[in-house]
């Protein structure tokens, strides 16, 4: 690409334009992202009010404001969604986070290391590898579904944790990642280096080479950590043990009874809210990280 | 997605020859090492399930009398003739498709004026911008159908004077309904995913268009898009295999709309199939699906590549 391919307009005229153009279009770039903002946020903003409020008052209050005791109906929702059931959100929390955090974490090591191998080292059926991992991006975890359920069904783990768990550590998009973050970030003199040292392969990896993925890592973990926490058809198809939910599966679960069971919906509301806070902490907290590694991608 | 046959050199070829031996067998070792965990996993999890579901797909159930225990034998294709022939899964093949043909470009062109929005120098707040704009994407498909399911309903929403007057959970509007809350949970990822591109660009760039005179606009159209082409790639890829496994939304939005079918979504299909239990047919509505997502977004990576480098 070079600057030949944009035509020439005469400087003075665009010089002389400038200013009032820029004015109006600085206010049109302000008004259009104002306006998505608002269509971004507000759903959001509707659950936390909402959330503040008791049955009754989700319909008969104003929609988007909270209400004089919004404080005190907030925590004994919270109090009331911690308790229904003898704790099962709470029990929902923490398989969602033993799914996603573990599984995010193991499943990070195991796709950098092969993604390291295919970058770092020549060898054998290394193109073979790589293609076969590509058709593995293309063929989603969702189609594999019911064929994981099927062969789970073959040693009787389904309805375990297991079977929510372990499909869950592959991810060939990670491997994809890593390969290209590894050739360039990691500089190939520098593994001679470490050679010439006397420092073991998988020595190097875990101290020297892994240091210097980690923006790579980072993103591959909370890109993983998110598949895994949003993952619906597995959950849904393998578990019938609501103790085993993740709780976005718990949470559908509960909405579906609504219609029976009234007192849910403050549940599910509140529930909705208090699921949607570890990720969006978790986003904040890392953003450094994800936001210079998300390119990795797609940049040439 | 040029990265993708990017040959790595070796790492170094000096040395004696009794030192290259020994560092062959180390590498070789360490290769092994760190390859085995994935290839393991990705063979139990991901090879040998399609295997499996393409095994079952080609058996069908059997029954000797009427109340003779259910045997499986092996049926051929007979299940894909009833595939083919079931009207209801080909409708649902049709409703993705006519989804993602209105819902990716809408969402991408979106994703694609914010993203040339946050890099240009007509905002201010743009770390502010990039964080509202994103924070959907931490909405699990469930929960932002739950929250746009309150959203739509004529009674409880904030805004009943607009859903007491269409409704947007029936059956003519309700795929559209859907497409919204997919398109305010991925244009911020979306967005991101172009921005970072556009941020690698090297900005001497901008500055040689400047002083021949290009505007914002022209550098945004004649620079900045082309470049970022790649990037606009895979988040298409993404988001048409994203638009034929559709599944949390629609399940969930059920409770909210009756309009929605047990067999709306291909994925819908194959979990009402399995439910039945049917599972050589739901296997071989997956193996069909699986093979559909591949196919398209294999050939849409080709075609858009062979228009770039044209």
């Amino acid at each position: 690409m070079t600057t030949a391919a944009v035509p020439l307009s005469a400087p003075e005229k665009s010089r002389s334009r400038g200013p009032r153009q820029s004015i109006m279009s600085r206010s049109a770039a302000m008004l259009i992202m104002g306006v998505f903002t608002l269509y971004f946020l507000t759903p959001i903003w509707w659950l936390l009010v909402t959330s503040t409020k008791s049955g009754g008052d989700i319909t008969g209050s104003a929609a988007l404001w909270f209400t004089p005791d919004s404080f005190t109906t907030f925590f004994s929702n919270i109090t009331g969604l911690f308790q229904y059931e003898n704790g099962l959100f709470v029990k929902w929390l923490l398989n969602s986070a033993l799914y996603a955090g573990v599984g995010a974490f193991l499943g990070t090591i195991i796709a950098a290391m092969c993604g390291y191998a295919l970058s770092k080292y020549e060898f054998k059926g290394r193109e073979a590898i790589f293609n076969v991992v590509l058709s593995g991006v293309l063929v989603p975890a969702t189609a594999l579904a019911l064929p994981l359920f099927l062969i789970f069904s073959e040693v009787n783990l389904t309805n375990t944790y297991w079977a929510v768990f372990l499909p869950s550590l592959v991810s060939p998009f990670g491997v994809y990642l890593a390969r290209i973050y590894a050739a360039a970030s990691v500089p190939g003199e520098l593994l001679e280096a470490a050679r010439l040292d006397g420092s073991g392969e998988v020595r190097t990896f875990f101290t020297v080479s892994s240091r210097l993925m980690a923006p790579a890592l980072v993103t591959i973990f909370l890109f993983q950590f998110v598949t895994i926490w949003n993952n619906f058809f597995l959950p849904l198809i393998m578990l019938r043990d609501q103790a085993l939910f993740p709780v976005t599966l718990g949470l559908y679960a509960w909405n579906s009874q609504i219609s029976q069971i009234p007192e849910l919906r403050t549940f599910v509301i509140i529930g909705a809210l208090v699921s949607i806070l570890p990720l969006i902490i978790a986003f904040l907290g890392l953003q450094r990280f994800w936001s210079s590694g998300l390119g990795a991608g797609s940049v040439k | 997605m040029a990265t993708l046959d990017q040959a790595q050199t070796p790492p170094g070829t000096a040395g004696s020859s009794r030192h290259i031996s020994n560092k062959r067998r180390s590498t070789r070792k360490a290769v092994v090492v760190f390859v085995a965990p994935f290839a393991v996993l990705f063979v139990l999890f991901y090879a040998a399930p399609i295997i499996f579901a393409i095994i079952q797909s080609l058996l069908t159930v059997e029954r000797e009398g009427t109340f003779g225990a259910p045997q499986q034998v092996f049926g051929g294709l007979s299940q894909y003739a009833i595939v083919f022939q079931d009207q209801a899964f080909w409708a649902s093949v049709g409703r993705v498709l006519l989804f993602g043909v209105v819902q990716v470009p809408i969402m991408l062109g979106m994703a694609l004026l914010f993203a040339l929005l946050l890099d240009s120098p007509l905002l201010k707040g743009k770390k502010f911008f990039r964080l509202a704009f994103f924070a959907p994407y931490a909405v699990p498909g469930v929960i932002a159908a739950i929250m746009w399911g309150f959203l739509y309903s004529p009674s409880l929403s904030p805004f009943s004077a607009v859903t007491s007057e269409i409704n947007f959970l029936d059956g003519s509007l309700v795929l559209w309904s859907i497409a919204n809350i997919v398109t305010w949970v991925y244009v911020g990822y979306n967005m991101l995913i172009i921005y970072a591109s556009l941020l690698a660009i090297p900005t001497e760039i901008y500055e040689a268009a400047r002083l021949d005179g290009a505007s914002n606009a022209q550098i945004a159209w004649r620079i900045k898009i082309p470049l970022v082409t790649p990037a606009i790639i895979l988040t298409g890829v993404f988001s048409i295999i994203g638009t034929l496994q559709l599944l949390a939304e629609p399940q969930t939005l059920r409770s909210f709309s009756s309009a929605i079918s047990s067999t709306y979504t291909p994925n819908l299909a194959v979990y009402t199939t399995a439910s039945i239990p049917n599972y050589n047919l739901a296997a071989a509505f997956s193996v069909v699906l699986a093979i559909a997502t591949f196919i398209l977004s294999f050939v849409f990576l080709k075609a858009t590549q062979r228009k770039v480098s044209q």
